[in-house]
């Protein structure tokens, strides 16, 4: 089975990780300007939100239509972690850690925010052993705004007006090396985000989540625990969308409630629809071509939420399954296959 | 002790009297056939049996354990494995992957095995895909084993549905009217593969069939009810001449 050598079954893996080191070396040297910097930033963790979406729409065929809300906690959980340790504040004070730390502590308050989130999915996750399909859309909604509204009467966080002092935490990194610290953690958490979700749906524990969407309950009836692998789905993508809020709390440098709304859960829908249900690689395509467009439409301010939509009526109408379907860029060209060996 | 016991298992469905009283033992290694009438129940007692449902009154014990408040895949997990009246392969996963799956209680690591791709992780695959290669070499699936269910024709389903059970390994195979809707020369091979099975394997087997041929030629005992009564059980001769039977098939002219 083995064909090719070491160097060619790893030439994807090594393509993104020097496209990832390239990227990083053009805004070291200031070959691209910040907004495009960012730009690129938000290609990452908008690929982390609809991957992380996708493993609940696509592979098991649920409809969460509240995915912001883990976005919401993680960015919260995240900032809240990183400014209590690194910044001054009202609620602690003094900083406990002296600013050459943020470096350590701020890919930790990602992760403590990944982990909490994950926890909130625990949330989604008990109505489903019980409930599918249109019934569990409502819940997820229900959960979207109970977190808004949670955080909204929260004033120790700031409440409806937000939460800043993220760019402190930021800051005190570029002092201690001036590199671009943030694209690194960016491309880090996308890198990570997708090889976890690719391993978890390739191996046979994830492939019991697609025979969920197929038939429940012949994936019961063979065996498989389907309550346990919903949980374990549930939380592994609200976990990942948590920690995509994290690094959003921490590039934009302030959040607040109502960035987290329904319209951002939509938007997370619109890209795993777009990319094509089920499709790892359909989500990181549409992932980087949805924020291209908002980007392109950005002039055109609220009427691109006319355009937008009416794509996504387009998109229904004329090619119902996406861009990728339910396929892979591997099944698609399968000569690729030669060049990743996705372990 | 006895692979499975079953005593007084009634099931009601809301006024619905499904199942009543039914009975059964088996030692292991037999081939039992479970027959009766559309709507007398069949379906049902298998659903009891793989733990579908929970049965209103009676017992079912699979090697001595209880399998009250048992979820289905715990039961699967005691060793027993059924096929579905209508075909319920998982449609979008080609042949090797719904054999696979089947394997899930039995995967041997864990998700935190799976994402950092440990050691133990890339035995565990590694062994689950030669079981199922095996499988499907053995059960003449092996050219079929990349495309999806759709594209099959529907006697090779069947033959899937059976290997995904199989892959289960267990000691007690439902099959729900395996022959229904297969042609004569299907119907031929469903016979060939239900005794090589039992054969191979040594292990239960327990069908429910409409068509008489399989029945006569594969079962040793056979088990009849109507409106989820049990109303004989016998031999295949036994069976063939009970007048119960021949009443509760041809309908009861005297009313
Ligand atoms: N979940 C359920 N709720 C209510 N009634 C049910 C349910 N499942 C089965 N029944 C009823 O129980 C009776 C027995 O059904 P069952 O499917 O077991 O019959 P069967 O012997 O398998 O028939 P067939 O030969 O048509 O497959 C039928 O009257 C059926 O309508
Ligand atoms: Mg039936």
């Amino acid at each position: 089975m083995e064909t090719g050598n070491k160097l060619q079954r790893n030439a994807f893996a090594l393509a993104v990780i020097s496209g990832c080191v390239l990227i990083i070396l053009l805004a070291q040297f200031k070959v691209i300007n910040l907004y495009i910097q960012s730009v690129i930033m938000f290609m990452g963790i908008n690929i982390m939100i609809s991957t992380s979406l996708n493993l609940v729409n696509g592979n098991m065929g649920e409809f969460s239509c509240g995915h912001a809300a883990f976005l919401c906690v993680g960015a919260y959980v995240s900032s809240i972690t990183s400014v209590l340790i690194m910044a001054p504040n009202d609620i602690t004070g003094a900083p406990f850690l002296p600013p050459e730390l943020a470096v350590l502590v701020f890919p930790i308050s990602v992760f403590v925010g990944g982990v909490v989130a994950a926890l909130a999915g625990i949330l989604v996750a008990l109505p489903s052993f019980k409930t599918r399909g249109d019934y569990l859309a409502i819940i997820t909604i229900a959960v979207n705004y109970m977190v808004i509204s949670g955080i909204e009467n929260l004033s120790v966080v700031g409440g409806p007006r937000g939460f800043m002092g993220m760019k402190k935490v930021v800051k005190s990194m570029y002092e201690l090396a001036d590199i671009p610290w943030m694209m690194i953690f960016v491309a880090l958490g996308t890198i990570f985000c997708v090889l976890i979700i690719r391993r978890y749906v390739s191996s046979t524990y994830g492939k019991g989540v697609n025979a969920i969407c197929q038939d429940e309950i012949a994936a019961e009836i063979m065996s498989v625990n389907t309550n346990k692998v919903k949980l374990v789905t549930f939380m592994l993508s609200s976990g990942l969308c948590g920690m995509a809020g994290g690094l959003f709390a921490h590039v934009v440098g302030y959040v607040n409630p109502q960035s987290f709304n329904i319209l951002k859960s939509t938007e997370a829908m619109v890209m795993v629809y777009l990319g094509g249900m089920g499709s790892l690689s359909g989500a990181v395509i549409s992932a980087v071509f949805f924020t291209f467009l908002l980007e392109l439409l950005r002039p055109l301010q609220i009427l691109k939420w006319v355009i937008i939509p009416f794509t996504l009526v387009l998109l229904m109408q004329f090619r119902p399954e996406g861009i990728m379907g339910n396929k892979e860029l591997t099944d698609v060209f399968p000569k690729l296959r030669k060049y990743c060996r996705f372990k | 002790m006895s692979l499975l016991k079953v005593e007084h298992m009634t099931q009601n469905f809301g006024g619905l009297q499904a199942v009543s009283d039914f009975n059964i033992e088996l030692q292991g290694g037999e081939l039992v056939a479970l027959i009766g009438p559309n709507g007398a129940g069949k379906t049902t007692i298998f659903n009891l049996v793989s733990g579908f449902y929970t049965p209103t009154e009676g017992s079912i014990r699979v090697n001595g354990k209880d399998t009250r408040g048992m979820r289905p895949h715990q039961v699967t997990a005691l060793g027993v494995s059924r096929t579905f009246q209508n075909i319920r392969l998982w449609k979008d996963m080609h042949v090797l992957d719904n054999i696979r799956v089947a394997q899930h209680y039995r995967m041997g690591y864990s998700i935190w095995d799976a994402f950092a791709r440990t050691r133990n992780y890339m035995g565990r695959e590694k062994e689950i895909d030669r079981i199922s290669w095996k499988l499907l070499e053995a059960m003449n699936l092996k050219e079929y084993a990349y495309e999806v269910p759709p594209n099959l024709p529907y006697g090779l389903q069947r033959r899937v549905e059976i290997a995904r059970a199989m892959s289960i390994q267990p000691q007690l195979l439902l099959l729900d009217e395996p022959a229904a809707g297969l042609n004569s020369r299907d119907v031929e091979e469903l016979i060939e593969l239900v005794r090589w099975i039992h054969d191979t394997f040594h292990i239960s087997i327990w069908m429910i069939e409409h068509q008489m041929k399989v029945v006569m030629s594969l079962c040793s005992w056979i088990k009849v009810i109507d409106f989820g009564q049990t109303i004989a059980e016998g031999t295949p001769e036994e069976i063939q001449n009970h007048p119960q039977v021949i009443k509760a098939y041809l309908g009861d002219d005297t009313i």
